[in-house]
């Protein structure tokens, strides 16, 4: 059984269809990258997962059990379970590195605040950020702010980890250091779901890639097959271009 | 001319000054009780017309009619309302009390406005965030909201507090003992009309300018992003 | 509560509360359409008097914002008799909501002012405009759609807080109207609902009026809740 099963997923922005159907499964442990042109619906994928936009067709299971949007009670259990690192990162602007790191730790989860910090400077650490523990979002650059807010989902003790466009605004050095986060994680038995346009990453890192355009998964295999020898026109065109450039 | 220079003295004797002085701490206290208890009731309105939901429809229109309908009613017209229907239901409330009311009333009205545009002001995806980690809409609100909000919220909220200072006056139609009333009163004992009411009003006039100028100072401030001010 | 409403005396009184929402709604037109002269006086000295001038005219518009309308009338009302100047009622309330409505509109319009300046420049180098022309298509519009929210809202202001002081010196306007008739036989409760009621639909009224004319004359959008 599939730790992730997205099966056959609509959703719209108001009246603008984004997602005709999308499929595909994660397994426990895995690390699976989406990738496609922008605007394909990447992100959007990443946002029905936690009940962010409405699903308006299709289902989602976690561990075999599928998720009723509808419900509020069904959607905190989701959320429970994933946690997304958004693209434009999102920090709470009003609260230091740390306090967005405890905050749902300590608000939702209810844990000791001396328990929860000293874990929140481990994460910090991790990713490299403990030394800014206490600056706020606005004093950091956006590859600072990118690292803080994947410690603040890590924080959220997630069993699957959403990440979108996490290495863009990293120069080459971070970029290896998240990347080793993230093998680290995978190590660990993190399941993940992710969005890159860092196809050397991608490649690197995930057992499988699912490659969207318009709202539909073209095809889906795993990194070798899909960027060396891919079955559709469509990945072969945009593969190609990208892998080239 | 000669009555105003003659009564002078007599006016300004240290009895009818502290009467004054009295008043006008009178009206800044009803002012800043009704304008407080007001903006913390507009503060829960606020947060219940964003309740989500079809069945808190009715909560969510009632919210948005209280608005729209005291912000149309004349000032003093609240105020008689309010004495009115208090004195149906209850005898001994004090007038004091009836003024604080009405101010709060016609304060949640106008506050709620400020601060549903101060709510506004903060980017959506600020409560995305807080929605996909399982903060409750109450925790969203207290924590990463309105924090945010403050801002953009205090500065016209001071300022409409500081104006209502003027709109008070209208209490002494109740019998309140404030500022205007003590005007009236004196007015009445023979002083000079115009020794009493250039007093009285150079009174709100010292009230108002000097806080309104501090709001304005205090707007700038704010204004300016955490980055740029002093180090903590 | 074991209040018995009875809103029958007010209906049979009705005509006399619409006579009074007829003289607010001249009272709060005609102060503020003098108000609204008095301002764009008051604004023009401001932007572009000399400097004698554009203090007396902060000295107006600080000192009426900062004492209450109620005092400024009763200033009228009660002492300029004693430098022999005797007012009638209404007239003091005219008066003093003018010149109260004129310092307000003097700030509301000086800030459209300040944003015509530019707009006035840009115009001038573009196309080969007459100068009527200019202000008609390029200046009056840009000062309108700047302003015509602040002075749709201010005309609701002075039409609902403003009018409503006249009652305190006897006028008879919606507020002293339900104060008249409610001293005769004590439904205050009742009067003052649905003299509540009138100020609530008049100004709607008002409002949409405003929306739609501000919408036909300088397509801005005003905003009518
Ligand atoms: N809030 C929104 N309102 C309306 N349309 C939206 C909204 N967000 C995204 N869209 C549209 O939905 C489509 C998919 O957007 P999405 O953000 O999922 O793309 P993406 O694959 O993540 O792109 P990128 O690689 O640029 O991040 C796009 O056409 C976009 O214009
Ligand atoms: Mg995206």
């Amino acid at each position: 059984m599939p730790h992730l099963a997205v099966n056959g997923i609509h959703a719209k922005y108001g009246s603008l269809d984004v997602l005709h159907g999308i499929s595909f499964d994660v397994d426990r442990g895995e690390v699976v990258s989406l990738v496609g042109p922008s605007g394909s619906g990447k992100s959007t994928v990443l946002r029905t997962l936690v009940g962010l936009t409405p699903v308006t067709g299709g289902g989602i299971e976690v561990d075999g059990t599928s998720i009723d949007y509808r419900s509020s009670r069904s959607v905190r259990a989701a959320r429970d379970r994933m946690a997304i690192v958004f693209q434009q990162y999102n920090l709470f602007q009003n609260m230091s590195v740390l306090g967005n790191v405890t905050l749902a730790p300590r608000r939702v989860k209810g844990r000791k605040r001396q328990e929860v910090e000293a874990e929140a400077m481990d994460l910090l650490d991790l990713v490299g950020m403990a030394h800014k523990a206490h600056a706020y979002p606005d004093e950091l650059s956006g590859g600072q702010q990118q690292r803080v807010a994947i410690a603040r989902a890590l924080a959220l003790r997630p069993e699957i980890l959403l990440l979108d466009e996490v290495t863009s605004a990293l120069d080459p050095e971070l970029v290896n250091e998240v990347l080793d986060a993230v093998r680290r994680l995978a190590a660990e038995g993190m399941t993940m779901l992710l969005v890159s346009h860092e196809m050397a990453f991608v490649r690197e890192v995930s057992s499988k890639v699912v490659f969207m355009d318009q709202g539909k998964v073209i095809e889906a295999a795993p990194p070798a097959k899909i960027f060396d020898a891919p079955d559709s026109e469509r990945a072969r065109d945009f593969f190609g271009k990208v892998l080239r450039g | 001319m000669e009555r105003i220079l003659s009564q002078m003295p007599e006016f300004f004797s240290a009895k009818n000054l502290v009467l004054l002085a009295q008043s006008a701490g009178l009206t800044l206290s009803m002012t800043l009780m009704g304008c407080l208890i007001g903006f913390g009731l507009a503060l829960v309105l606020v947060y219940l017309r964003t309740t989500p939901g079809l069945w808190a429809l009715p909560l969510r229109v009632t919210c948005i009619a209280y608005v729209e309908v005291f912000r149309r009613i004349p000032f003093l017209v609240v105020i008689y309302l309010v004495l009115f229907f208090i004195q149906t239901i209850a005898t001994d409330v004090s007038l004091f009390t009836i003024a604080v009311i009405s101010i709060c009333i016609y304060a949640i009205a106008y506050t709620a406005d400020i601060i549903r545009g101060g709510i506004d002001s903060v980017p959506y995806t600020q409560i995305e965030a807080a929605q996909a980690m399982n903060l409750s809409r109450l925790q969203t609100m207290y924590l990463c909201v309105l924090p945010q909000a403050w801002p953009v919220i205090v500065p016209p909220a001071i300022a409409f507090a500081v104006s209502f200072i003027k709109d008070t006056a209208l209490v002494s139609q109740i019998g309140v003992f404030e500022l205007t009333f003590r005007g009236k009163e004196l007015n009445n004992q023979g002083y000079s009309g115009a020794l009493v009411f250039g007093t009285i009003a150079l009174c709100y006039f010292a009230m108002s300018f000097p806080l309104s100028m501090l709001g304005q100072h205090l707007e700038k401030r704010l204004a300016t992003p955490r980055g740029k001010r002093n180090p903590r | 509560m074991n209040y018995n409403f009875q809103f029958n005396v007010v209906w049979r009184n009705f005509d006399v509360l619409l006579e009074g929402a007829w003289l607010t709604l001249q009272l709060g037109v005609f102060a503020f359409t003098a108000g609204c002269l008095i301002g764009l006086v008051g604004a023009a000295i401001r932007s572009y008097g000399p400097a004698p001038l554009r203090w007396l005219v902060n000295i107006y518009v600080i000192f009426i914002t900062n004492t209450p309308a109620l005092i400024q009338i009763y200033f009228l009302y009660f002492a300029l008799p004693e430098f022999g100047i005797r007012w009638s009622n209404e007239a003091c309330v005219l008066i003093g909501l003018t010149l109260n409505a004129g310092a307000y509109l003097t700030m509301i319009l000086r800030a459209g002012f300040l944003s015509v300046r530019q707009a006035e420049m840009e115009a001038g180098e573009t196309m080969g405009m007459s100068l009527p022309q200019r202000i008609r298509y390029i200046v009056v519009p840009h000062i309108a759609k700047s302003i015509y929210p602040a002075l749709a809202n201010f005309f609701i202001v002075i039409l609902v807080m403003g009018t409503s002081v006249g009652a305190l010196i006897g006028v008879d306007e919606l507020t002293g109207q339900a104060i008249n008739l409610s001293t005769v036989n004590y439904r205050w409760l009742e009067y003052f609902t649905v003299a509540a009621l009138m100020y609530v639909v008049l100004t709607f009224i008002a409002s949409i009026g405003l929306a739609l004319l501000g919408r036909w004359a300088f397509r801005v959008k005003a905003r009518i809740f």
